[in-house]
C-alpha cells in the first residue's frame, strides 16, 4: 500500500511503548461546563500503562465527559489534559490516533461497510508508517478476540446489537493504541460477551496497555479493574484500588440507594448488589 | 480479580479463521471488471455520438477522424464534405462536455454523500445546482451576453459553494444529517434559489433571459471547445482533489468524532470536500444548466456493485457519470428526429422514480437512516 500524498501533513510523531505504571495521560483540575451545567468541576484522573481504571458513577455525573476530556474532543475551559507527556492539543489527530483508541457507546456507520473494513479502519492511523505491515496481523487478531471472525463478511449495519459492538471494539483493539478508552463497551452485550470483552481489556492492559473503561455494572467493575475512579456530580469522590473503593458506604451515598458489598464465597471479586 | 485463562469463553469457534485475504482481491477484480466495461460503453458511445446526426458519418470515419488529429495517419476519413465540421465543431465538443459534466456532478454526488453521511444527498436534491444556477444567471444578467464563459463559471462557482457551505451548516445535527432534514432543507433551498432565479428571469433582458431559461432545463447542445476549455480544468482538479481525500471519508462514515479518533483532521477534510463539490457543481452547471440527479443515481450505482469503500466509489463513480451522462445526451439529441430534447428533463424523469425506489428500498433495508 502506498503513502497518501499530503505534503499538508506535519511528520507524525511516533509513539513509543510507555513502561508499566508509566503515566500515559493525565487530567488535572479539568472545569467542563455544556450547555450551562457544570459537568465537571474540577476533576483529577492519572492513566496508567499496564492497568485497567474503571469509571463509575450516577448517570450525569460526568464519566462521558471526563472520556471526552481525555480524547481532546472536549477542551476543559479550565485545567490540563496531557497525553505523552504533551499537552493534548500540541498532537495532531493522528498523532493522537496512535496514542489512543476510543470505543464511542454509538457505533453506527453511515454505509453498509463489511464488518472487515470497519475493523480495518482502525488501521488508518498507522497508513505510511512502518507499523502499516502490521495490518492484516492486527486485524485478524482482533477479529479473533472479539469473537468476530465469521461476521467479516457480513454487513455492518446488518449485525444485531451485541454484534456490532463487538466488532466496534474488534476495530478499537485493530488499532493496537497504548491507551484504551471504552465508554460503556458492555452495554449492548449479553452476560457471556460482557465478560468477553472485559477480559480483552484485561489482557490488553496485561500487555501494557492503559485501558480505561466507563462501566455501570458494579460487578464487572470490581471484577475486572485494578483501579477505580467514582464519579459524582462532576467530582472524583474516590479514586484507588477496587478493594479500598468498593464500600458499601461509599456506593450507597454516590448512588442514593442502598448498597452492599460482599466477599464472595469462592475468594473472587466482592459482589456488589443493590438493596431490595 | 479474574484470571484470564479460568473463564467459560463464550467463543462459539476457536478456530474461526481469519478474515480471509482474498477477499479484496476478489473486489479488486470486480473493480476491473467494471471500469473495463464503463471503458469500452465510453469508447463505443463516443463512436455512436460521432456517427449520430443529419450528416452521416460511417464508425470507421470516426475512428480514422480521430487517429488523424492524434496524428496516427490511418483509417479514412468522413466522406460526406462537413464530415469533418460536424464531428470537430458540434459533436466531438459535445462529446467532452457530457463527459465532464457526467464526470463532475456523479463525483460530487459520491463526495457529498461521504461528508454528510447520507446516502441521499445530491447537488440537485439539497438545491447545490440551483445555488450555482442562480450565481450563473446573476453574471449573464449583470453582464449581458457578452459575459465570458470563466465569469459564468466563477460565479457559478460561488454560489455553489455559498449554498453547500449553507446546507452543509444548516442540516446536520451532531455530525449526521437525518433523511428528512436533509430533504426538507433541499426543499427551501430550491424554493428559495427558484425564487431569486425568478426575480433574474424578471428583470433581465431577452438574450439574457433565453440563456437564463436554458439553464433551468439543462443542456448539452451550446457546447462548444471554449466550454470545455473552461469546465475540464476544473473538473479534472475537483475530481484529482477528491481523489486524495477518499480514503479519509469511508473514516467519516463512522461519526465526527469517531473519524478523529482514527486521525482525521475533520475541520478541515469538511472545508476541502465542501469546496470541491462547490468546483465540481460549477463545472458541471455552468455551461449546461442544471442537470439532476446524476449525483444520486451513479454512486448508488457503483455502490451496490462494487461495496460503499470511497477508495473505489469516487473514481469509478467519475467514469460512470461520464459513460451515463454521455449516453443520456446521444439519446436526448436522437430520440425523436431534428429535436434536441433538454438533458435535464431525462434526468430528471429517470432519476426522480430512481429516488423514489430508492427512499423506499433503502429504508426498508436498513430500518430508516436516522
Amino acid at each position: 500500500m502506498s503513502r497518501t500524498w499530503a505534503p499538508w501533513r506535519r511528520t507524525t510523531r511516533l509513539p513509543v511503548p510507555a513502561d508499566r505504571g508509566d503515566v500515559v495521560a493525565r487530567v488535572e483540575g479539568a472545569r467542563l461546563r455544556l450547555g450551562g451545567t457544570d459537568v465537571l468541576r474540577g476533576v483529577d484522573l492519572t492513566v496508567r500503562a499496564g492497568e485497567v481504571r474503571a469509571l463509575i458513577g450516577p448517570n450525569g455525573a460526568g464519566k462521558s465527559s471526563l472520556l471526552g476530556v481525555l480524547t481532546g474532543d472536549l477542551t476543559p475551559h479550565e485545567g490540563t489534559v496531557t497525553v505523552d507527556g504533551a499537552p493534548v492539543g500540541s498532537w495532531s489527530a493522528t498523532e493522537l490516533a496512535t496514542r489512543r483508541a476510543v470505543l464511542l457507546q454509538q457505533v453506527g456507520i453511515a454505509f453498509p461497510f463489511p464488518a472487515e473494513d470497519v475493523v480495518r479502519m482502525g488501521r488508518a492511523p498507522w497508513a505510511g508508517t512502518p507499523f502499516e505491515e502490521d495490518d492484516d496481523a492486527a486485524v485478524a487478531a482482533a477479529f479473533a478476540a472479539t469473537d468476530t471472525g465469521h461476521l467479516a463478511a457480513r454487513s455492518y449495519p446488518t449485525l444485531s446489537g451485541g454484534e456490532r459492538a463487538r466488532v466496534a471494539l474488534a476495530r478499537v483493539l485493530a488499532q493496537r493504541a497504548g491507551t484504551v478508552l471504552l465508554d460503556e463497551p458492555t452495554a449492548a452485550l449479553d452476560l457471556g460477551h460482557q465478560e468477553l470483552v472485559l477480559r480483552v481489556a484485561r489482557e490488553r492492559a496485561e500487555a501494557g496497555a492503559a485501558v480505561v473503561v466507563v462501566l455501570h455494572d458494579l460487578g464487572l467493575a470490581a471484577a475486572h479493574a485494578d483501579q477505580v475512579t467514582v464519579l459524582d456530580d462532576g467530582l472524583v469522590v474516590a479514586d484507588g484500588p477496587v478493594l479500598d473503593v468498593m464500600r458499601a458506604d461509599l456506593l450507597t451515598q454516590v448512588y442514593r440507594h442502598p448498597v452492599e458489598v460482599l466477599d464472595h464465597p469462592g475468594g473472587g471479586a466482592p459482589i456488589v448488589l443493590p438493596r431490595r | 480479580m479474574t484470571s484470564p485463562t479460568t473463564d467459560a469463553a463464550p467463543r462459539t469457534d476457536p478456530a474461526a479463521p481469519a478474515p480471509t485475504p482474498t477477499k479484496p482481491a476478489h473486489g479488486a477484480r470486480r473493480t476491473t471488471l467494471v471500469v473495463g466495461g464503463l471503458s469500452v460503453a465510453l469508447v463505443v458511445l463516443t463512436v455512436v455520438a460521432g456517427m449520430s446526426g443529419q450528416v452521416p458519418v460511417a464508425p470507421v470515419e470516426v475512428l480514422g477522424s480521430l487517429a488523424h488529429h492524434l496524428g496516427l495517419d490511418v483509417g479514412p476519413l468522413p466522406a460526406h464534405p462537413q464530415g469533418e465540421n460536424a464531428l470537430w465543431i458540434v459533436r466531438f465538443p459535445r462529446v467532452v462536455l457530457a463527459l465532464t459534466v457526467g464526470a463532475s456532478l456523479a463525483c460530487a454526488g459520491a463526495l457529498m454523500q461521504g461528508v454528510f453521511g447520507n446516502p441521499l444527498a445530491e447537488p440537485g436534491v439539497i438545491g447545490v445546482s440551483s445555488g450555482a444556477a442562480v450565481g450563473a444567471s446573476t453574471a449573464i444578467v449583470l453582464g449581458g451576453s457578452l459575459v465570458a464563459g470563466p465569469w459564468i463559471a466563477a460565479a457559478a462557482f460561488a454560489g455553489g459553494l455559498v449554498t453547500t457551505a449553507l446546507v452543509y451548516a444548516f442540516a446536520r445535527s451532531n455530525g449526521r444529517t437525518e433523511v428528512v432534514t436533509l430533504v426538507l432543507t433541499g426543499i427551501a433551498v430550491n424554493a428559495f434559489a427558484g425564487g431569486l432565479l425568478a426575480f433574474l428571469v424578471f428583470v433581465a433582458d431577452a438574450a439574457a433571459r433565453e440563456q437564463i431559461v436554458f439553464w433551468q432545463l439543462g443542456s448539452l447542445s451550446g457546447a462548444t471547445w471554449d466550454a470545455v476549455a473552461v469546465a475540464l480544468p476544473i473538473a479534472l482538479g475537483g475530481i484529482v482533489v477528491a481523489m486524495l481525500v477518499r480514503t479519509r471519508l469511508d473514516l467519516l462514515a463512522l461519526g465526527e468524532r469517531a473519524a478523529r479518533h482514527l486521525g482525521v483532521d475533520v475541520e478541515r477534510l469538511r472545508l476541502v470536500v465542501v469546496a470541491v463539490v462547490a468546483l465540481l457543481v460549477s463545472a458541471g452547471v455552468a455551461f449546461t444548466g442544471i442537470i439532476a440527479f446524476v449525483g444520486l443515481v451513479v454512486p448508488h450505482l457503483v455502490r451496490m456493485v462494487l461495496g460503499p469503500s470511497h477508495r473505489t466509489l469516487i473514481p469509478v463513480s467519475a467514469l460512470a457519470g461520464a459513460v451515463l451522462l454521455l449516453a443520456a445526451d446521444l439519446f436526448a439529441r436522437t430520440a425523436v428526429d431534428n429535436v434536441d430534447l433538454p438533458l435535464g428533463m431525462i434526468t430528471s424523469l429517470i432519476g426522480g422514480p430512481f429516488f423514489f425506489w430508492l427512499l423506499r428500498r433503502t429504508r426498508a433495508r436498513q430500518g430508516g437512516w436516522a
